[in-house]
C-alpha cells in the first residue's frame, strides 16, 4: 500500500473532523464525578465530568489536549457512551479495546463512529492514544461507585 | 583525512534499509545512535574467540579478556582526557545510572539539611529525579537555574543561585532538547568558588564534540555508549580520583572488595570500588571499537559536519511557513539536536506521517517535562544529526512535514 493510503486509513475524514470539533466539549458544573488522564508518555490530557442518574450516564463533558488519536476517540466516546448504563459502557469499552488490540478480528456494529478508528490497530504505539479516554471513563465510573468524586489516571 | 560521508555511511550496515520500500532517513540519533559494523564485529568476535570473566580466571581467555575490558576503560578515559583513565573511568549501565551513583554515593555521605543542589531548567530527567530523591531523604534541598526563551541559561541566575550553600550543580553540557550547549567551565569555576561539586550530564556532549574533562574542570561526566555509535548497556561515570576516593560505594557484592569476613569488608581500590559484580564485558569491548571509530574521525570533524547540516535544518525549518523552533537558532551554539512545531499538529500526529515516509524523528516530551512547560509546549517534535547523516535527509524531512498538510491542512481545532 503507499504511504499516502496506509495514512489515509489511519486518518479518516470522520476522525479529523472529531478532532476539529470536538464534542460535548461544555463542562458540567456540579458533576457527580470528574476525571482526568494522562499519557506521560506522550503528554495526551483528557480531564472530564460524569454525571449519573443512578446507573445511567446522564452527561458527559470532556476536553483535552493532544494528538487526533486521543482526542477523536474522547469526543467519539462522548456521543456514544451519553444516556448509557454503566453495564451498557462496559461492554463497549470492551468491545473498543478488542477492536484496538486484536486488528483482524470483525469490528462490533455497535461503535458508533468509533469505527473509524480500527485502522490505529495497526499502529501498536498509537492505541493508547485511542484508550486513554476509555482508561479515564472507566476510573470515573469505578470512582462514582465506590462514591469518590476525583480521580486522576496515569497511562504506562 | 577528509571526511567522506558517504564512506562512513557504508559502514552502517542499517543505512542500506528501506521502511515502507524508502530508505530510511534515521534522525533520531539523540535518543540512540546507529552502530558501524566495527563495533558489531568486536561484540561477535569477543563471543566467539575469548569470552570469559574477567579479573578472576588465570587462563589464556580470561587473561585476553581483562585485557580488552581495560584496555576500553583507558580508551574511553583519553577520549575526554581524563588525568588518569585507569582509576577515574567507572562502567555503569547509562548515564541514568552514572547521575544514580553520584547522587547516592556522594549525596548520601555529604549532603546535608539546608545544603542546595541547583541543576538548570533545561536538565533530562535523568539529571533531576536522582538529586530530587537524595533531597527527600538527606533534607537538602534542589533549586534551579532559569532559562531565557532562547533556551539559554541566564547569566544572572547563575550568579545568584551559586552561594555558600550550594554543594552540588548538576548541568547538562548539551540540551537534548534545544541543543544548547552550556558554559560548563565557567560554571564550575563559580561553583568551585562557593565549595560545590560539580556533576556534568554529558550524554549528548561526548557523542557530539570534543570534550576535556580538564579544561571543563568538573569534578564529574556521565554518558552512554549507545549515543555515541556504541552498544546498549554501557555508561560511564568519570569522577576525579579525589571525588570518587571521598565516596563509599554504590553497590556491594564481588569485585569492589579486598578482604571479606562475616562482620565487615574493606573496599577495593579504584575503579573496582564501583564496579561490583561482573560488568557487561562485551559491550564495554564493543563500545571501545566505537571510539576508535570516533577518534579515526576525529571530534573536530564530527562536529563541524554536524554544524552544518544542523544549520542547513534550521536554516530550511524556519524559512517554512507554520514551523516554530526552539533554542538557539546558530548552529555553532548548539548541539545537532532541533525541536519544533509545525501548525497545530501535534508531534505525534507530525512523527506519524514522516513515518510512512521513512523518516525517524522523536515526538514527545523527550524526557524533560519541567523544560516542555517552561516552552508552554505540551510536545514537541525533534529531528537530531549524527556523524552519517546527509543534507539530502534534510530535505526528506521538509518533504514528509509538507505530506502532513494533505492530512491536517485545514484543521483547527475548535477552542483549541
Ligand atoms: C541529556 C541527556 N541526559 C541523560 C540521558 C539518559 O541517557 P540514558 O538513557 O542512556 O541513561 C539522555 C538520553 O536519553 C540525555 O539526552
Amino acid at each position: 500500500m503507499s504511504s499516502e493510503l496506509e495514512l489515509d486509513e489511519l486518518y479518516r475524514e470522520l476522525i479529523l473532523d472529531h478532532y476539529k470539533n470536538p464534542r460535548h466539549r461544555e463542562r458540567i458544573e456540579h458533576a457527580d464525578v470528574t476525571a482526568e488522564g494522562f499519557n506521560p508518555v506522550c503528554g495526551d490530557e483528557i480531564e472530564m465530568e460524569l454525571d449519573f442518574d443512578g446507573e445511567r450516564l446522564q452527561a458527559i463533558g470532556v476536553r483535552g489536549r493532544g494528538c487526533s488519536i486521543s482526542q477523536a476517540s474522547a469526543s467519539m466516546m462522548s456521543e456514544l457512551v451519553e444516556g448509557k448504563t454503566i453495564g451498557e459502557i462496559r461492554h463497549l469499552s470492551e468491545e473498543f479495546k478488542q477492536m484496538m488490540t486484536e486488528p483482524e478480528s470483525a469490528v462490533p456494529e455497535d461503535l458508533g463512529d468509533l469505527e473509524a478508528l480500527q485502522g490505529v490497530a495497526k499502529f501498536a504505539v498509537r492505541v493508547k492514544c485511542a484508550t486513554l479516554a476509555w482508561h479515564t471513563l472507566g476510573e470515573g465510573i469505578e470512582q462514582h461507585q465506590k462514591g469518590d468524586g476525583a480521580v486522576r489516571v496515569e497511562e504506562m | 583525512m577528509t571526511y567522506d560521508v558517504e564512506q562512513i555511511r557504508r559502514d552502517f550496515p542499517i543505512l542500506e534499509r528501506k521502511v515502507r520500500g524508502r530508505p530510511l532517513v534515521y534522525l533520531d540519533n539523540a535518543a540512540t545512535t546507529q552502530k558501524p559494523r566495527q563495533v558489531i564485529d568486536a561484540l561477535v568476535h569477543y563471543y566467539e574467540h575469548y569470552n570469559a570473566n574477567i579479573h578472576r580466571g588465570l587462563h589464556t581467555l580470561a587473561e585476553e579478556a581483562t585485557a580488552a575490558y581495560e584496555g576500553a576503560r583507558v580508551k574511553a578515559g583519553r577520549f575526554i582526557n581524563a588525568a588518569a583513565p585507569e582509576q577515574e573511568i567507572i562502567f555503569t549501565r547509562n548515564t541514568t545510572e552514572s547521575l544514580n551513583l553520584v547522587a547516592n554515593a556522594w549525596g548520601r555521605k555529604f549532603l546535608e539539611p539546608g545544603d542546595e543542589i541547583l541543576f538548570t531548567a533545561m536538565e533530562h530527567h535523568s539529571n533531576l529525579v536522582p538529586w530530587q530523591m537524595i533531597a527527600l531523604e538527606t533534607g537538602a534541598k534542589v533549586r534551579y537555574i532559569e532559562i531565557d526563551d532562547d533556551g539559554r541559561l541566564i547569566g544572572d541566575d547563575v550568579r545568584a543561585k551559586i552561594n555558600e550553600r550550594t554543594k552540588v550543580v548538576a548541568i547538562t553540557q548539551m540540551s537534548n532538547v534545544l541543543g544548547t550547549i552550556n558554559p560548563v567551565r565557567e560554571i564550575a569555576e563559580l561553583a568551585h568558588r562557593a565549595g560545590a561539586i560539580v556533576v556534568v550530564d554529558g550524554a549528548q556532549s561526548v557523542p557530539h564534540m570534543p570534550v576535556d574533562v580538564r579544561e571543563l574542570g568538573c569534578d564529574f561526566l556521565a554518558f552512554s555508549s549507545h549515543k555515541m555509535l556504541g552498544p546498549t548497556g554501557v555508561g560511564v561515570l568519570y569522577g576525579t580520583r579525589e571525588a570518587l576516593d571521598a565516596m563509599d560505594p554504590f553497590l556491594g557484592g564481588g569485585e569492589m572488595i579486598k578482604r571479606v569476613t562475616y562482620e565487615r569488608s574493606t573496599y577495593a581500590d579504584l575503579p573496582n570500588k564501583f564496579e561490583a559484580g561482573t560488568p557487561n564485558i562485551a559491550d564495554v569491548i564493543a563500545f571501545g571499537a566505537a571510539i576508535d571509530y570516533l577518534e579515526a574521525l576525529g571530534m573536530e570533524a564530527v562536529r563541524e559536519h554536524e554544524i552544518a547540516i544542523t544549520q542547513y535544518a534550521i536554516d530550511r525549518l524556519s524559512a517554512m511557513d507554520g514551523v516554530k523552533v526552539y533554542g538557539p537558532r546558530e548552529a555553532a551554539d548548539k548541539g545537532g539536536a532541533v525541536t519544533f512545531n509545525y501548525r497545530d499538529i501535534h508531534p505525534h500526529d507530525l512523527s506519524q506521517v514522516l513515518d510512512q515516509y521513512a523518516v525517524a524523528i522523536r515526538a514527545g516530551h523527550h524526557c524533560a517535562q519541567p523544560l516542555m512547560r517552561r516552552l508552554d509546549a505540551v510536545a514537541t517534535a525533534r529531528a537530531s544529526f549524527y556523524l552519517y547523516n546527509r543534507h539530502d535527509e534534510v530535505d526528506a524531512l521538509i518533504e514528509g512535514i509538507r505530506a502532513s498538510d494533505r492530512i491536517f491542512g485545514n484543521v483547527v481545532r475548535a477552542g483549541a
